[in-house]
Parts: structure tokens; C-alpha cells; sequence
């Protein structure tokens, strides 16, 4: 039982670790969708977060400016998409990319010319990094066999962001399903002339659809550089926002099996490393390559056949005209 | 566009300046790039050795994908840019290619041969260097494990783990040691985050000293032994600052000395064509010392590294090189 546990339970927390930044950004991209406008810069998105929090972090030394200069740089970005698909009725694809090209070639740009250290910010002190939080009672509970080493390296043991995150799933759930705005919100991805004619602004929903994204995908980008990581390095979201995507299309649009899809996509890439090299009987050694690609495979897979259509909302990627 | 646009205007203004000097030198890096903090950096700082103690300007070019590499080097020699040095492994198909359209140009290839009448390739004995870092892990280790990441998965990166895992039996024949791979693409010398979480997991199963060949992914295991309280080894540069007191130590490669060295030769006119070998004999390789991992190195451990250090000088001691069988003993 011990043994199991100690192999089990650090796959179980870098399964949190890990599957994090993903859920935030597939959340991001879920509230944006819903709203009718496809969001393929997350990446870009979370790019932008990532570095405006190290850079921020770095010359403050203080992690929470760094995690709001994060929320407002993906805003900013944010909301060049929101103009160039919503005001401008422009293609939200193409707005998208630009939006990852964008971050991919400015972050570098500016890391350069502000820090001189190629494109990198410089490491980042313990104070201007989220450390893992250690639960309260971690100790009193210490003594219970296995419930006390759960709760210490499990529930607790984990970064702020982590907490913040995990919480955003029901959050996000009640929001849609429950609120007045949530359910606009869905109408305007699903059926904008209705919004529209209840005299309610389609426009004004998918601004605040696109923004509520930017602020998650800030918060992901702030989390890899730094939770994940401590500091900024060119590229380093390193297709983590093209992942989100598919974990939101693979968990139906829905706050709850996105949760889901985040933490086995988490799982496998947490498995995958400390599979690497371990010779299995019958086997041989492991090929890693085959549990990375996994994520991608499952997307197909899943969506071929075994879960039937992915239906996404059904308004979302086309540009709201108001009848004449 | 972007790589472009950036090609285009390192095109112009390199035109300008570098015709003025005697020889007119120029880097094209590996990926992971001139901050790197290891591997390129350690080249970059010959660069800029030698261009302050000689005022000569080195032109410098750090590629961002895979294709770019022969179009810089191509671009530099066209531009009358010679010597120009190739760094990485890498780069040796697309310094064959150029070298042979430009005879006439000289070209220095780091850790890989290229065989050509106008090609130096500089190598180093990196198993023997991490040999004395796998002895100093298993001295220092109180677990009996120890880890290694490497960046990505190539024989170069199994030559240091090679070396590594001997050293380690040498100092304690029971010593387990964990090795993980960051990924099979260039982008694994690149994702620091990654390396972070190969370190912890190798921590999590008990390392308490992990030595990195990874390049820039490798500023991430330090800073996850260093954030757990363990003690990781840097590589290639010396890395012993990054985390005063975390580093037991770093296992470096004389990238800046042999830079130096093979531009002032091309200054001079002694520089010659043919493979270059830089072991611990030629002091190419070697384990870094200084005041920030003092506390953290005994006596009696830099007395177990001289030891074994003159013992593989003098032949007593034979490392494994992976990358002559392809496999390793271990």
C-alpha cells in the first residue's frame, strides 16, 4: 500500500501540475466560444501573460504585479481580437493566428530590448514566484497513515494558481448554466439575432466573452512562468494553448468534462516522463514518443468515432450581422 | 515573415561593417540561443574574448528553426564573413553543404567532424568530463540515487550520461541513476519548464543530485533542485552561480577558450584544417570550482576528482565514449 502510494501520489500531483495551465486556457477558450467567437490565440494569449508576469515579476520582485501586468498584456491582445472579429466582422481564424505570431515574435522582441538577455527575462527570485502552499493541519493529519500523506502532497503542496483554477470549473459551470448574463452569453455563440432582438447587445457579449478568455489565459501564462517555471523564455507556452483547444472541443464545450479532458491529457504527460527509460516485461523500454503524441491521438480518435459529433456552439466563428 | 524580415536586416547591416578588418569572423549558434547560460553561451563569450582583445567585429546569428542554419551559413559566407563557426552537432550536414560551395572560406564546426580540406571541427572528450561529475554525485549523494536529464535525445546527449553513470559506479558500485530525456526535437534544449518537472520527478523517487545536459531546459532542473533542496551539476558553462550553494558544481566545456583560440589562430594564419580533440588532457573539459559551491564540496571529494582526473591523464582509467559502439557498458 505504501508502495503504490509513493509511486501513485507524485504522478497524482504533477498530474495537477500539469493539467493547470491547461485547464485554465481551455476555459478561456470555452468562455469565448460560447460567446460565438473562436479563439485560436490562446497560445499567443498565454505567450503574452507568461512573459509580461516574468517581466513584471522580475523588476518588482512582486508575483502578484507580475500575475496582473499578465491578465492586462493578454487583455491588450485580447482585445485586437475582439476588434478585428466582432467590430470588424474580420475572420476569427486568421485574427487568431496573427494573434500567435504576434506574441511569438513581440515577446522575444521586447525581452531583447528590455532584459539584453536573448529574448529571456532573468530568473526569478523565490518572492516573485508562486511557491507550493502547505496546507493547513498538514501536520495533525501527518500521522494518519494514507489520508494524511493525500492531503499533504496532494491537496495541499500545490501553488496558488492550482486552487484557483480547480475552483474556476464550477465557477464557470454556475456561470453558464445559471446566470443571466451565462445564459446571453450562450445565446449570443448559439443564436445572435434572438439576443438581438430581446434588445440585448451581441456586440457587448462577445467583448466581454473575448475579455473574460483573456483574463484565464493571462492567468495560465502567468502560471508557467511563474508557478511552473521562474522566468520567461522565448516560446516557452511550447503548444500548450493548441492542447487547451482540443481539451475544450474534447470535453464538449462543457466546464465539467473539460475538467476531465485537462487532467488525463495532465495524467499521460505526467506518465510519459517517468515512463521514460523503465523497461517493461514483454516490452522492452517504454517509447515515450508514443505517450506524448497520445493527447493529439486521442483528439482524433475520440472525435472520429467513439463520442460521437462535437457539435460547438452554433454561431461561433461567424461574424454577427444586424438584419437591414 | 517575421525570420524574414529578421534574416533581411542582419543581412544589411552586417554588409556595412565588417569589411574593414583583417579577418571578418562570424557564429552561427545552435538552437537554444546565445543566452543559453551553457552550451552557446560559452561560445558567444570567446566571441566576445576575442573581438575586445583584438577589435575585430564577430558577426553572430542565432537561427529559430532547423532549416535556417544552412541559409545563415551560406548568407555569412557569400558575404565574404571567414572564419565562420558552426555551433552544435546539428550543423554538420549544412556545414558540408557550404563548405563545399565556398572553398575558399574557413569554417570551424563545434562538437561534430565534418571531413573537408576547409573545415575544422573542434570535439571534446564530454564523457570524461562527466565522468568526474558522476564521481563527485555518487560522493556527495546521502539516497544512493542520482539523475540525469539530458536535452535532446542524441548520441552527443548519451555520451555525457555514459560518462556519468561510470563515475557515479566508480565512486559507489550501488548507486542507482535516473536518466530522462527532455524530447526527440530541437525544442527540447528549450523548455525549461519541462526539464523542472523531469527534475521533480526524479526527485520524487529519490535523487538528491541531478546533473543536466540540456542546454537552456537545464536552467530548469536547477532551479527544481534547487527549490527542493537538492543539489543539481550545470553543464557546459560555468553554471555555479546561477544557484550559489545548489550547485555542487558544473561539468564544463572550454567552449570559450577553444572560440578564442581558433579565431586568433585564423588571425595569425596558423589555423589548420582537421579534427581538434579536447579532452582533460588538453584542459577542454573539466569539473568548475570556485567560491560558490566551496562550502558545498569537500577536501576529500576534489582529492577523489584529482585522483581520477590524472588517473584517466595517464590511461589508468578508460572512459566509455557512448558514440564509438553506440551503446553503453552500464
Amino acid at each position: 500500500m505504501t508502495e503504490a502510494l509513493d509511486i501513485l501520489l507524485p504522478i497524482l500531483a504533477a498530474t495537477l501540475r500539469l493539467a493547470t495551465p491547461l485547464l485554465l486556457a481551455a476555459l478561456a477558450g470555452l468562455f469565448s466560444e460560447r460567446a460565438g467567437i473562436v479563439d485560436v490565440g490562446l497560445e499567443g494569449k498565454m505567450l503574452v501573460g507568461a512573459f509580461a508576469a516574468a517581466a513584471a515579476a522580475a523588476v518588482t520582485g512582486e508575483v502578484m504585479l507580475g500575475l496582473l501586468a499578465a491578465v492586462a498584456a493578454s487583455c491588450g491582445l485580447g482585445l485586437v481580437h475582439a476588434f478585428g472579429c466582432i467590430t470588424l466582422r474580420g475572420s476569427q481564424v486568421v485574427s487568431g493566428m496573427a494573434i500567435n505570431i504576434i506574441a511569438s515574435g513581440l515577446t522575444a522582441t521586447l525581452a531583447l530590448a528590455w532584459f539584453g538577455l536573448g529574448g529571456q527575462t532573468p530568473p526569478l527570485s523565490a518572492a516573485a514566484r508562486f511557491l507550493p502552499l502547505s496546507m493547513p493541519g498538514a501536520e495533525i493529519l501527518a500521522g494518519i497513515p494514507v489520508l494524511g500523506r493525500l492531503y499533504a502532497s496532494l491537496v495541499g503542496g500545490q501553488t496558488a494558481l492550482v486552487y484557483l483554477a480547480l475552483l474556476l470549473v464550477p465557477v464557470s459551470a454556475f456561470v453558464l448554466a445559471r446566470t443571466r448574463f451565462g445564459l446571453r452569453l450562450r445565446a449570443a455563440g448559439e443564436h445572435p439575432a434572438a439576443v438581438d432582438t430581446a434588445g440585448v447587445s451581441v456586440t457587448r457579449l462577445r467583448y466581454a466573452g473575448v475579455l473574460i478568455a483573456s483574463v484565464l489565459c493571462g492567468v495560465a501564462g502567468a502560471y508557467v512562468a511563474t508557478a511552473q517555471g521562474a522566468g520567461f523564455q522565448r516560446d516557452m507556452i511550447a503548444g500548450r494553448g493548441y492542447i487547451a483547444l482540443a481539451a475544450m472541443i474534447l470535453g464538449g464545450w462543457q466546464p465539467g468534462r473539460i475538467l476531465l479532458t485537462c487532467l488525463l491529457f495532465g495524467a499521460l504527460d505526467a506518465a510519459a516522463i517517468r515512463l521514460q527509460g523503465v523497461v517493461l516485461p514483454g516490452i522492452g523500454a517504454f517509447p515515450v514518443q508514443a505517450i506524448q503524441a497520445l493527447p493529439y491521438l486521442l483528439t482524433v480518435v475520440l472525435l472520429a468515432g467513439f463520442m460521437g459529433r462535437a457539435l460547438p456552439p452554433k454561431a461561433s466563428g461567424q461574424p454577427y450581422v444586424k438584419e437591414r | 515573415m517575421k525570420v524574414l524580415l529578421a534574416t533581411a536586416l542582419s543581412v544589411l547591416v552586417s554588409f556595412g561593417a565588417a569589411r574593414a578588418a583583417e579577418i571578418t569572423p562570424a557564429i552561427v549558434y545552435d538552437m537554444g540561443g546565445k543566452f543559453d547560460k551553457s552550451f552557446n553561451e560559452g561560445v558567444h563569450k570567446g566571441g566576445q574574448a576575442f573581438a575586445r582583445s583584438s577589435g575585430v567585429t564577430v558577426r553572430e546569428f542565432e537561427p529559430q528553426n532547423d532549416t535556417q542554419r544552412e541559409q545563415a551559413l551560406r548568407n555569412f559566407a557569400r558575404r565574404g564573413q571567414n572564419p565562420i563557426i558552426a555551433v552544435g552537432f546539428n550543423q554538420a550536414s549544412a556545414v558540408k553543404t557550404v563548405a563545399a560551395e565556398f572553398p575558399q572560406v574557413r569554417f570551424i564546426i563545434i562538437d561534430a567532424v565534418v571531413e573537408a580540406p576547409n573545415v575544422e571541427s573542434v570535439l571534446f572528450r564530454e564523457e570524461q568530463g562527466s565522468y568526474l561529475a558522476g564521481l563527485v554525485a555518487a560522493l556527495k549523494s546521502d539516497t544512493g540515487k542520482v539523475g540525469f536529464v539530458g536535452g535532446m535525445d542524441v548520441p552527443l546527449i548519451r555520451k555525457f550520461a555514459c560518462g556519468y553513470v561510470q563515475g557515479a559506479k566508480a565512486a559507489n558500485p550501488r548507486i542507482e541513476v535516473l536518466q530522462n530525456m527532455t524530447g526527440s526535437t530541437p525544442t527540447a534544449w528549450n523548455d525549461p519548464v519541462r526539464g523542472a518537472e523531469l527534475a521533480r520527478s526524479q526527485i520524487e523517487r529519490g535523487a538528491d543530485i541531478i546533473f543536466h545536459a540540456a542546454g537552456a531546459t537545464g536552467n530548469g532542473v536547477l532551479q527544481a533542485a534547487a527549490d527542493a533542496g537538492k543539489f543539481g551539476i550545470g553543464v557546459d558553462s560555468n553554471q555555479n552561480h546561477l544557484h550559489p550553494g545548489s550547485v555542487l558544481t558544473s561539468m564544463v566545456k572550454q567552449l570559450d577558450i577553444a572560440t578564442q583560440t581558433s579565431l586568433e589562430e585564423a588571425r595569425t594564419g596558423q589555423w589548420k584544417p582537421g579534427t581538434q580533440v579536447l579532452g582533460l588532457a588538453e584542459d577542454g573539459v573539466g569539473l568548475a570550482f570556485d567560491e560558490n559551491n566551496a562550502a558545498i564540496v569537500t577536501p576529500e571529494m576534489r582529492r577523489r576528482v584529482d585522483q581520477a582526473k590524472a588517473d584517466i591523464i595517464a590511461g589508468r582509467i578508460t572512459v566509455h565514449d557512448y558514440m564509438s559502439t553506440g551503446s553503453c557498458p552500464n
